[in-house]
């Protein structure tokens, strides 16, 4: 188990170098994406930004799920993957928030527009972000409790949030899978790469950030379990009343 | 049920004659939104045909923002002599003590708006073209929108470092729809423009999910030791 997080760095390192070359077809080997006819090369940030959003769900899908088994079994591994994904979340949703413009800007003139997915993803960043406020600003033991309800209001809102703004009109492409648009094959397959290229590189982050957490967590305990006890695990005299009587006692 | 109502309605009762004595949670909002008023109708000089589009904006910013000052005042009253304790070791249902501060909230912030409405009127010259009655559902739905989130976050960010900052961060990106809905359907009735059936549904939606979810968790977040 201590040797499976070194190999599978190196293995998303290569399947991310592989992925990029694919994408921005650097060497030209078989496979690399075509340029886009009427776009150019400004397309090409599609295959970052895609494989970001769909990595975004699903992390703030396992963040949900998390949540949801925290709060049912009080399990403190469910809360360090809600802790990991929320985090990492938001990263992915940062990228895909800023490379959105950038392909926006040369392809529709405008570096923003409040269309549907647009303002959904942003107000779901919005609420991930104030997610990660409480648990930095709450310390307390409390606060598993207090972020996996936040979590759970928080997946409430986004349906709410995309009716309302589904109201106006949508300027975003059409999906260009199980939607109308269409896509050249070649292009698809480097995009499939690209997006397992991304998870498992965000794979990789949550999981160095959850051995982290676990270490954080240990020593939080091995602390307060030595100021119970005394350096020497020996009880110290104020935290004497709090030990367990022998069993005539009580 | 009974019991939890007899208990609402008791807190309820205290509460509000809390504020009537002391009315520092009424003061402070009506004085706050006064600035906000003020201050707006200083940066923007509207013609009154442009007011007609932007003060439904305005004016729900103005409540949103007031409403956070008597929110933050909700439960730092029931800390002292560690009153919350006390609800927390009686047998008393926690969704008693949450409804009667979502609806004393209700009726501090509905007290506000009653007040700074005609301020509003008079500032930006407004005359309503759509159908009139309707703002009244608009203003209860998008009332308890705010307060009943507003009562719950408050409630989460007493364990909070800094919670006075706490409640605005937690509260703002939940409430964007909702607050999108008040805005809308405020402005389409101003301008009698568009119907605000649509935004009046997603009010409606908003406040029944939310109020389940906030009952159905307050009981978690009061007892969470």
């Amino acid at each position: 188990m201590k040797r499976a997080f070194p190999i599978f760095a190196v293995l998303t390192t290569l399947l991310l170098v592989y992925a990029l070359n694919q994408a921005l077809s650097i060497v030209h080997i078989p496979g690399v994406a075509p340029t886009e006819r009427t776009m150019g090369d400004v397309q090409r940030i599609f295959y970052y930004h895609v494989p970001s959003a769909w990595t975004t769900f699903l992390l703030f899908s396992v963040n949900l799920v998390a949540s949801v088994v925290y709060l049912i079994r009080r399990n403190p591994v469910a809360d360090a993957v809600a802790v990991v994904t929320g985090e990492v979340g938001v990263v992915f949703c940062t990228v895909v928030l800023v490379t959105g413009p950038i392909w926006a800007r040369p392809v529709w003139g405008i570096w923003w527009t409040w269309d549907v997915r647009l303002t959904s993803t942003l107000v779901l960043w919005l609420i991930y972000v104030s997610y990660l406020v409480l648990r930095r600003f709450s310390d307390s033991a409390q606060t598993p409790v207090l972020a996996a309800a936040l979590a759970v209001f928080g997946a409430l809102d986004v349906p709410l949030v995309y009716f309302s703004i589904w109201f106006f009109r949508t300027q975003h492409p059409q999906p260009v899978i199980g939607g109308g648009g269409s896509i050249d094959p070649r292009m698809l397959h480097v995009l499939l790469i690209n997006w397992l290229a991304f998870s498992c590189f965000a794979f990789l982050i949550c999981w160095s950030r959850y051995r982290l957490e676990r270490l954080r967590r240990e020593v939080e305990e091995a602390q307060a379990l030595e100021s119970l006890l005394g350096p020497e695990g020996v009880p110290a005299p104020a935290a004497g009343s709090k030990m367990p009587l022998p069993r005539g006692q009580q | 049920m009974n019991s939890l109502w007899s208990i609402a309605l008791a807190t309820l009762a205290k509460d509000i004659r809390l504020e009537w004595r002391s009315k520092d949670a009424l003061n402070s909002m009506l004085f706050f939104s006064l600035l906000v008023v003020v201050i707006f109708s200083f940066s923007f000089d509207p013609l009154a045909e442009e007011s007609r589009h932007i003060v439904g904006g305005l004016i729900w910013v103005a409540f949103l923002f007031a409403a956070v000052v008597a929110l933050n005042q909700t439960w730092a009253r029931e800390l002292r002599n560690q009153v919350l304790d006390a609800y927390r070791v009686s047998p008393a249902p926690a969704n008693a003590l949450f409804l009667a501060k979502a609806l004393g909230n209700f009726i501090f912030v509905s007290a506000l708006e009653a007040l700074m409405t005609p301020l509003f009127v008079i500032f930006y010259n407004l005359r309503v073209l759509g159908p009139a009655w309707q703002l009244l559902p608009i203003v209860i739905l998008g009332t308890w929108a705010l307060v009943v989130n507003g009562t719950f976050f408050a409630a989460m960010s007493l364990r909070t470092r800094s919670r006075e900052i706490m409640l605005p961060l937690l509260l703002f990106p939940i409430s964007i729809p909702a607050v999108l809905g008040m805005v809308n359907a405020t402005t389409s009735i101003l301008t009698g423009e568009a119907s605000a059936h649509f935004w009046l549904v997603l009010l409606l939606t908003y406040d029944v999910v939310f109020t389940t979810a906030c009952l159905g968790f307050f009981g978690l977040v009061l007892h969470a030791e």
